[in-house]
């Protein structure tokens, strides 16, 4: 049997706000444990939720940039259950009227095709604290410093068929996330994470199969892995004749398995009902658009503009347009230098080489892109040639000041004095009279060969500095 | 000084009759030697007491304080005090001891008041009779038989039986009303919104709402002035503009229309309570209010309405005392199922746990729509019935209760017949109306309360038509015998 795999995709992503969704306590990452936590967060008697706009302004932004209707009326909900990390005994939550209804967005596919896929629904949350198992001899300690961090829960349409599909949404998800600013997305941190829904059915079938849920798979990386894992496991199940179980599973990294968590039956009864501490959030059409209004560039216009507007290749402009603070880098040095062209090469060949070889990112790059315009401005003015260039790069990445400042302390600027680069040509002439006599009497074809063993000695000789193009001309005049 | 009105203290303080640390110390003295008869009291911290009444009067001896300087003024144990004990009735709170105040304990401290002691209630505020309270019973001043009404019961026996000068309540269904009536005083609950719930221990969010408890309306204006305001920290309180509650407290009654909602004054009624109402009213209508028959047609539907939606929203307001945080945690639990169904199944008391149980189970998948959801539409045509009589008439009025104060032990094992006892008092509450009990007579020597119910935020106009009355009766200048050692 061939089966196809339906997916849906839900995303938990930590919006950046400085304060928690319904308290002042701020959101600083990696705090020591209840360092950030009040009396709100505690759920101490009497506490009451105050609603953080900023929140509900990232989830506009995210409602507006993937064209979703957004709701005018959205409704905050009680969704109840005991658990040590949650502790009010309820988490607020959206249930019947989220912020933001149906939309799509563009998701760009491995092998360079596009697809939409369906939102469902986008809606705020506050997310519950840690338990801590380990260092407490047989007992269990809590921290509450995420407790009431703000949540927006981003439901995909079970419109992914498979792994690579998924990884492709995450990655366009994130990329549109951080564009919009609503989110750092540093998923190593928890920032961003995905409940994977899964189910199977035979290819050519519209009807959908039994799903399971795997909570929290905290990277692309175990997402793909994890859905190859279930799609295994649920195709062996269906085809020895047996029935897919509805339950929620667990993503093992170390083990690379899912294994059940809990199955429906047993599962909580939220009993969800409208939060009566809290006024539903009410927005009007001027609201909506001044957001509109606020947001940048999103990656596919980007992504766009680039190839448009710079004539870059669609692969180019989409390498170059991933994040937003990598498209301004390579923005500022193609205005800086004047040829896109050769700024795109740069950028995508020597500057995210050395990034990825440093394992570090744009933001953290030592070379400013006025700097790297720099750089380029010398080539394209012929002071250096293409391969001294690299060389006057890797000083720039040691820190030893800019091109120019380089090129004059080191001496790299190029020779295009002819009479300096005569007496060079003469050398090397001379000394090498055995070649000089087969050039006579050869071909046109080994003539070309020859002078290329006649540039490359001159070259050797001025240590690469001597202007290739005017030693050419020196070498066919000399020649006869 | 301890049988005067707040007035009377504001004045006397003022004109340094007496100074706060005596008129403290006298009422700590009452207590001391009172309580022990009334049970209002659950906590009472005399140094803190006496040192807050030391301050005021150093702010007094300075010129230009908040009408409210140096007045003792007992709080519900429902209020978190910075520092001091809040159990709020319960032995889940027993050991509680919050690091802040509630917004209203804010308010009263910043304008001077002294903190005198925690009064009495039900547990988590769920009962009519201070009889759910884990420290026992309040009892009604006027007979320590009969119960003080509730859950504000310990507020209202403090104040009628002189134990405070006035006192503060909560309202999530006739809590301040029922008690004030019982008890022979007055007590407003105000528009919800109009009071901070901040720092409030929270029973049914929807519905909470503080309010003051004292001898006359003019009093209850003078703490409704520190209580009201926008909160930014309570996101459900109002920003409505407040007013200065006492200016407007003479204003005549002429042409007043006040409605008489017929569903009020049927068979449930008890016919001396209604001789009582009607006299009342007639006094109004002599100073030239115009009674007008009114209908709210679904008064009917109130009670099971308020039991659906109040213990729905209980029952997760509790969730959160689990004891893992703070309050009581049961001994030795093997594991945290154990943890939670021991500390709560030990902490609550049975009525707690009966409205859990109800609340959870009409909010349970498969039922929600049936109980909940039903609920809160009967409570909008409620709401809308109230605005409907709005229309043709400035005030409601009728009896705060069906009846006079019943004796302890009556009713505790009938959940419905105490739960009848708020008919006249839950509807306000699910409208989100002001609504205040003022004295009205007595039964057998038992207080009865007239209750008249405004339009939101016209809390001035309440305590203007029950100052009026008051102007011309003098059935909340009367104090229990037990109470004042004398006989009138």
């Amino acid at each position: 049997m061939q089966w196809e795999c339906v997916i849906g995709l839900e995303v938990h992503l930590q919006l950046a706000t400085q304060s928690k969704i319904f308290s002042g306590s701020p959101t600083t990452f990696g705090a020591a444990p209840n360092t950030q936590a009040n009396a709100v967060d505690l759920a101490m008697p009497g506490m009451l939720p105050v609603l953080n706009e900023q929140a509900v302004c990232h989830a506009v932004k995210f409602g507006v940039g993937i064209g979703a209707n957004v709701n005018k009326r959205s409704v905050f909900d009680r969704k109840n259950y005991f658990y040590p990390d949650l502790p009010k005994g309820y988490q607020i939550s959206q249930f019947e009227a989220p912020i933001v209804g149906r939309g799509s967005f563009e998701v760009l596919m491995e092998d360079g095709s596009t697809r939409d896929i369906g939102i469902t629904r986008a809606h705020l949350e506050e997310d519950a604290g840690k338990s801590l198992h380990e260092d407490f001899q047989g007992q269990s300690g809590i921290d509450l410093n995420r407790a009431g961090t703000p949540l927006l829960e981003i439901v995909s349409d079970p419109d992914i068929r498979n792994a690579a599909e998924a990884v492709a949404y995450l990655k366009a998800l994130h990329r549109l996330v951080t564009y919009l600013g609503i989110s750092d997305g540093n998923m190593a941190e928890g920032s961003m994470r995905c409940d994977v829904n899964i189910s199977l059915r035979p290819k050519g079938s519209l009807t959908l199969g039994t799903r399971a849920e795997i909570k929290n798979v905290n990277s692309f990386r175990f997402v793909e892995k994890a859905i190859h894992h279930e799609f295994e496991r649920q195709a062996d199940i269906l085809e020895s004749g047996g029935k897919i179980v509805q339950e929620t599973r667990l993503y093992d990294s170390d083990r690379d398995e899912t294994r059940s968590m809990r199955s429906k039956e047993v599962a909580n009864d939220y009993r969800y009902f409208p939060e009566p501490d809290l006024l539903p959030i009410v927005i009007d059409d001027a609201y909506i658009e001044a957001v509109s209004n606020s947001l940048p560039e999103l990656p596919g216009e980007k992504r766009d503009r680039f190839s448009t507007h710079y004539g870059l290749s669609k692969y180019d402009a989409s390498v170059l347009s991933d994040s937003r603070p990598l498209a301004d880098y390579f923005e500022s040095v193609a205005t800086g230098c004047g040829d896109a062209k050769i700024a795109a090469n740069w950028v995508q060949v020597e500057l995210l080489g050395q990034l990825n070889r440093a394992e570090t990112v744009i933001e953290n790059c030592p070379v400013s892109a006025i700097d790297l315009a720099g750089l380029i401005t010398r080539i394209l003015d012929n002071s250096i040639s293409g391969k001294i260039a690299k060389q006057v790069f890797e000083a720039m990445w040691q820190g030893e000041g800019s091109a120019d400042e380089i090129i004059a302390a080191k001496g790299l600027q190029q020779v295009s004095d002819s009479g300096a680069l005569e007496t060079i040509v003469d050398d090397v002439l001379g000394a090498n009279a055995d070649q000089v006599k087969q050039y006579l009497e050869a071909d046109e074809a080994k003539r070309k060969k020859l002078v290329g063993f006649f540039v490359g000695q001159v070259m050797k000789l001025s240590k690469g500095q001597a202007n290739p193009k005017i030693v050419n001309e020196l070498l066919v005049k000399k020649l006869v | 000084m301890n049988n005067s009105s707040v007035a009377q203290l504001v004045k006397g303080l003022r004109e340094r009759q007496y100074s706060s640390v005596e008129v403290t110390r006298s009422y700590l003295d009452r207590i001391a030697a009172m309580d022990v008869h009334y049970n209002s009291y659950i906590g009472v911290d005399e140094a803190a007491a006496l040192a807050a009444a030391e301050a005021a009067d150093k702010r007094l001896a300075a010129g230009d304080t908040p009408p409210l300087t140096g007045v003792p003024i007992a709080h519900k144990d429902i209020f978190c005090t910075d520092g001091m004990r809040t159990s709020c009735g319960s032995r889940m709170l027993d050991n509680f001891v919050p690091p802040y105040d509630a917004t209203v304990i804010q308010r009263f401290k910043a304008d001077g008041a002294v903190v005198l002691g925690k009064t009495n209630m039900d547990e988590f505020a769920m009962g009519s009779s201070n009889e759910s309270s884990f420290y026992g019973p309040a009892r009604n001043p006027w007979n320590t038989e009969l119960v003080p009404g509730g859950s504000s019961g310990g507020s209202a026996a403090a104040v009628a039986g002189w134990l405070a000068p006035a006192a503060t309540g909560t309202d999530t269904g006739g809590s301040i009303r029922q008690p004030a009536a019982f008890c022979g005083i007055t007590g407003l609950k105000p528009t919800y919104g109009r009071v901070s719930r901040l720092g409030i221990v929270a029973f049914a969010s929807s519905l909470d709402q503080a309010g003051p408890m004292a001898h006359s309306a003019e009093d209850c204006a003078l703490l409704l002035n520190t209580m009201a305001g926008h909160d930014p920290r309570d996101a459900t309180s109002s920003s409505a503009a407040t007013e200065d509650y006492s200016s407007r407290l003479g204003d005549d009654l002429d042409g007043l229309r006040i409605g008489l909602p017929r569903e009020y004054f049927s068979d449930g009624l008890d016919a001396a309570t209604r001789r009582c109402v009607d006299n009342a009213l007639q006094e109004l209508e002599s100073q030239g209010a115009i009674l007008v028959d009114v209908s709210l047609p679904h008064s009917a539907l109130t009670v099971p309405t308020y039991y659906i939606i109040a213990p729905a929203e209980a029952s997760t307001n509790l969730s959160r005392f689990d004891g893992v945080r703070y309050g009581y945690r049961c001994e030795d639990p093997v594991d945290l199922h154990d943890l939670y169904t021991r500390t709560r199944g030990e902490g609550f008391g049975e009525e707690v746990k009966r409205r859990i149980l109800v609340g959870t189970y009409a909010l349970s998948a498969g039922y929600y729509d049936a109980y909940y959801k039903k609920a809160q539409q009967v409570r909008r045509l409620i709401k809308q019935d109230f605005m409907n009589c709005f229309d043709s008439v400035d005030i409601i009025a009728g009896p705060t209760t069906p009846g006079p104060a019943f004796a302890l032990g009556t009713k505790s094992n009938d959940p419905i017949a105490m739960y009848l006892e708020d008919v006249y008092t839950l509807a306000v509450n699910l409208a989100g109306l002001p609504g205040i009990s003022v004295p009205a007579g007595f039964v057998e020597d038992k207080p009865v309360g007239l209750q008249l119910i405004g339009r939101h935020f016209h809390e001035a106009r309440l305590l203007n038509v029950a100052h009026r009355f008051q102007q011309a009766t003098d059935w909340h200048l009367r104090s229990p015998d037990f109470a004042t050692g004398e006989q009138h």
